[in-house]
């Protein structure tokens, strides 16, 4: 049996999920990140997107808005804003958070933040267009 | 001397006050039961935070560069303080005694000759400090309209801490709040938010001789991280707050119940020795009046 996983999903309301997983993928700011166990300890802010879960062949995905995520010895644990599950996920639910995303986009008033904010309206509207 | 029938109007009225009470506190112990289970449930959150926190401070400390909500302003001339209190009575000192403790403090710091600005959170806590600190009240919110307190009230106070922080408002933001210990005592605590205060007493995970990778950088993490733990150590204070608030409430409305259960017994009492003194009289009336006879 292969080393597993431990992966905790947790919202400042309660934790979501806690699981032995085999992989799991997590959208960072800076790219995608397979996260495989005995990873490297690593710390990364995660823009919008999918959080893909494999389980023995079986694939969870759950879309996460925003957060942190860290990789130590005891496994990875997700930070997320805000979570829920991507059947729960409709073109609305998405419509909605790209129409925020413009707003933020429009009311930031540094570049730095002008930055941010255009990122993660992109990875949105690459969901978008994925669903 | 009450009458009789004063006497019994009375007792009714105590009686009904009673029921009042003993609803209250059953309310109020099922809410504490939810509020305790929600405060359980958003713990991983904070603690998680807090470790990842306490990681990234440690090194960051002594840096030039350390964002300013982890560093301050470098000064302490005005003073930010947010007072959380519930928007509903009938729960005992537990408003006044976060409220009296506030007003120690900004007395503590007026008379040092600094600045003080006030949020208020919770209907009751303005209600008390607008008599004296009108002026100083600078945005207040309450929570009547929502159900169930989530992180979303949070993030909202958050963001007018942050923001005010960011147009150099403050220097110093601390957090009045009844921290919730048992049932029977919440303590009114005071939490300084800004700066922040890196969490103590937490062991760095061991990581057998590796190190940790960050992405983007560790500034950047933190420049992020800083504001979402003032949101998580607002919300976390609300959830304590309204778990200290059913406790008071509680142990308020059980007092106000046998109280009423004494009195009601004291007029029983009184009652039935009116009544006894009545059907004296009368014995005595018509036996001297059968002995004239």
């Amino acid at each position: 049996m292969a080393d597993k996983l431990h992966f905790s999903l947790v919202s400042p309301e309660r934790e979501l999920m806690s699981a032995e997983t085999d992989q799991v993928d997590i959208p960072g700011v800076e790219g995608w990140i397979g996260v495989l166990p005995n990873h490297a300890p690593m710390m990364t802010t995660l823009a919008p997107g999918m959080v893909r879960v494999v389980t023995g062949g079986e694939e969870k995905r759950i879309f996460v808005r925003g957060g942190f995520a860290e990789i130590s010895p005891a496994g990875l644990t997700v930070l997320a804003e805000e979570a829920m599950p991507a059947e729960e996920l409709d073109a609305d639910a998405i419509a909605q958070r790209i129409k925020d995303a413009e707003e933020d986009v429009a009311d930031a008033d540094t570049d730095d933040k002008k930055l941010a904010a255009q990122q993660s309206l992109d990875r949105l509207k690459d969901l978008q267009a994925a669903l | 001397m009450p009458s009789l029938k004063d006497l019994k109007t009375r007792i009714s009225s105590v009686k009904s006050t009673q029921k009042i009470t003993k609803a209250k506190q059953m309310v109020a112990a099922a809410k504490l039961r939810r509020a305790e289970e929600r405060a359980t449930e958003a713990r991983p959150y904070t603690e998680r935070m807090e470790a990842v926190l306490a990681n990234l401070s440690a090194s960051a400390k002594g840096d030039a560069n350390a964002p300013r909500l982890l560093a301050g302003t470098g000064k302490d001339e005005t003073h930010l303080l947010i007072v959380a209190t519930a928007d509903k009575g009938l729960c005992g000192g537990f408003n006044s005694s976060i409220v009296r403790l506030a007003r120690e403090e900004i007395v503590r710091l007026q008379g040092e000759g600094k600045k003080v600005k006030l949020i208020c959170v919770g209907r009751k806590g303005y209600d008390q400090l607008k008599r004296l600190y009108e002026e100083l009240v600078v945005w207040r919110t309450n929570f009547l309209e929502v159900r169930q307190i989530g992180f979303a009230q949070a993030q909202e106070i958050a963001e007018q801490v942050l923001s005010r922080f960011d147009d150099e408002e403050f220097d110093v933001a601390t957090l009045f709040y009844g921290k919730f210990k048992n049932v029977v005592s919440q303590v009114p605590t005071p939490q300084q938010i800004i700066p922040a205060v890196a969490p103590e007493g937490i062991e760095p995970p061991d990581l057998k001789g590796a190190v940790y990778d960050y992405e983007p950088d560790e500034q950047e993490i933190l420049r992020a991280l800083l504001p979402r733990y003032v949101a998580v150590q607002v919300f976390r204070a609300l959830l304590e707050n309204v778990a200290s608030e059913q406790a008071a409430s509680m142990t308020a409305m059980d007092n106000a119940t046998r109280n009423a259960g004494e009195m009601i017994e004291s007029l029983t009492l009184q009652y039935n020795r009116a009544r006894q003194a009545q059907i004296t009289k009368e014995l005595i009336e018509i036996i001297s009046g059968a002995e004239a006879l």
